[in-house]
């Protein structure tokens, strides 16, 4: 970047623009702002240029509702749109019919350390991993953990163990958009990559008390 | 050669059991100690001693070598041509990384199938793929040279942008995009960091090393074959070997990352 000697109200004014325009001037073209053309074209690219394997079909390339937004708008959606779309995530969340939302916490940490799951090389008819950890730190013993997601050390302890707090818990787990549109985290639930089942081992592994996560 | 199939079997075991001991990356760890092994050796440089001798060898059902193969510094010019591609070549009016270039060049000139070329185009440890053998010889003939990937035409312009579209499409039952994993900075999946393909900075740190060789594979892997495994990680379907979505791919990254010297292949986890 050039340097030059001015005012300090010049180099401010400057320092402020640059900012602006790194945002999207056309060396550093990161800003992504995509037309329904560029959209209509990578669509096309994918349907073009894909084969099915194993699992993982063609189908998998037709975008849902929820998708088309957040391409729409690189995943960030005016809180207008994100509210609609939240509402409907939300109208389709099935809680489980007895009532009993925590389930075995260490079943939990079981599923979320594994990774498995929905790759075309993922044998079928074996049950997923929750892949928890590639993205958020749970109990403190296990060091591996990635950070895409916050950590959720001590989530139990810091929430309490109320009925609202299972409900929440078990409801982000089984659909994340039904609170944050585009969020990154997968909707486990929705998608039947998790069970019923599975998605209570987890919500134990946050919430009970005698989980490592809230130890 | 220093380095020998054991000290790497040795080197990747002694790694792999550090793995949960410590909250530092013990891949870095590990890829370092053994880089010291090595000392300036690679063992990508076996397949580039493969790839010379493939390139300069008659082949295929017209029995001519490669060596009058246009990377698009002009027939036979293999100095340097890696570090201006992804780019338009005029005589198949499309955009071509370096990787499809070279099979182009085994199908027009050589006479080899596409359907031989797309029969195999990954190897694996025990049995390598002739195509990795080209790449690494070819791209090694641009190792210390900036990279100067051109956009100037049309068609190279159109190409970053199908790329940054198809790098930014969520789709699937997780809902992944390459920005989901590749958008932010300083993310990380467990204790592997990601870089940040969207920024000039850290694509220009991931895409000098590539091809590579992969020290928990103990092969080199191109960058067609790193994009068909983020796809698999996606949940998607599998991407087309030399497709105009993986060219796309490939064009957006080189493109973001311009400018810096290249250094590949390098080792990598
Ligand atoms: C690909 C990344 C990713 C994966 C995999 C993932 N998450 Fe998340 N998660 C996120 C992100 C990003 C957020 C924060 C944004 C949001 O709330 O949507 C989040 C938020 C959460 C929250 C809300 C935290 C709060 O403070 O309210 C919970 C609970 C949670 N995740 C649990 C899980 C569990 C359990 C799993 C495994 C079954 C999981 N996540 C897998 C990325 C991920
Ligand atoms: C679910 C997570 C995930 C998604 C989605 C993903 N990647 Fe990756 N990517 C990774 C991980 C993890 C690594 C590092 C692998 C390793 O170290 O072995 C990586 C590595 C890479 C690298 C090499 C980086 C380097 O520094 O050498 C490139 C290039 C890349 N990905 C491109 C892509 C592209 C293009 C897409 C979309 C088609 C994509 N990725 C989608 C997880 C992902």
């Amino acid at each position: 970047m050039t340097t030059y000697t001015k005012s300090p109200l010049t180099v401010a004014l400057a320092l402020g623009l640059t900012t602006v325009l790194l945002g999207g001037c056309a060396t550093d073209r990161s800003a992504y702002n995509p037309s329904p053309d560029v959209i209509k074209n990578a669509m096309a690219a994918f349907k073009r240029d894909f084969d099915a394997k194993g699992s993982a079909s063609l189908d998998r390339l037709n975008t849902d509702k929820l998708q088309d937004i957040c391409n729409a708008t690189n995943s960030k959606p005016s809180p207008d749109m994100a509210a609609v779309v939240e509402r409907e995530q939300m109208a389709a969340i099935k809680l489980p019919a007895d009532g009993n939302l925590l389930g075995d916490w260490k079943a939990g940490e079981k599923l979320a350390q594994s990774g498995r799951g929905m790759t075309w090389s993922d044998k079928t008819g074996i049950p997923n991993g929750g892949n928890c950890y590639n993205c958020h730190q749970l109990s403190p013993q296990e060091l591996s953990y990635g950070t895409i997601g916050p950590s959720l050390l001590h989530f139990g302890k810091i929430r309490g163990n109320s009925p609202e707090i299972q409900k929440y818990t078990y409801s982000k787990i089984y659909n994340a958009k039904a609170y944050n549109a585009c969020s990154a985290m997968p909707r486990f639930g929705h998608s039947s990559a998790l069970t019923e089942a599975q998605i209570k081992d987890l919500v134990a592994l946050l919430l009970d008390p005698q989980s490592p996560v809230n130890k | 050669m220093k380095f020998s199939i054991v000290a790497i079997a040795a080197l990747a075991a002694a790694w792999a059991g550090t793995a949960l001991a410590q909250a530092k990356d013990p891949t870095i760890a590990g890829i370092e100690k053994y880089r010291e092994m090595l000392g300036d050796d690679n063992p990508a440089e076996l397949y580039e001693a493969r790839g010379e001798q493939a390139w300069k060898k008659k082949a295929g059902p017209k029995n001519v070598s490669l060596e009058n193969c246009d990377l698009g510094l002009g027939p036979g010019v293999v100095k340097g041509a890696y570090a201006q591609t992804p780019r338009y070549f005029a005589d198949v009016d499309r955009v071509m990384d370096m990787e499809t270039r070279i099979n182009w060049c085994r199908m027009t000139q050589q006479g080899i199938s596409e359907a031989d070329i797309r029969k195999r185009p990954f190897g694996s440890a025990d049995k390598p793929s002739e195509i990795e053998d080209l790449l690494t010889y070819v791209v090694t003939a641009s190792k210390g040279m900036t990279m100067n990937v051109p956009s100037n035409h049309p068609k190279e312009r159109a190409a970053y942008e199908l790329g940054q579209a198809v790098f930014h499409m969520r789709a699937g039952p997780y809902d992944f995009s390459c920005a989901t994993c590749h958008g932010e900075d300083n993310l990380r999946i467990r204790l592997q960091e990601l870089p940040n393909l969207t920024k000039s900075e850290d694509a220009k740190r991931a895409y000098i090393g590539w091809p590579a060789y992969r020290v928990s594979t103990s092969r080199v892997h191109t960058m067609q074959w790193r994009i068909n495994d983020c796809f698999r990680q996606q949940r998607l379907p599998e991407p087309r070997y030399m497709s105009e979505a993986v060219n796309a791919l490939i064009t957006y990254m080189a493109q973001t990352g311009n400018g810096a010297e290249y250094k590949g292949p390098a080792l990598k986890r």
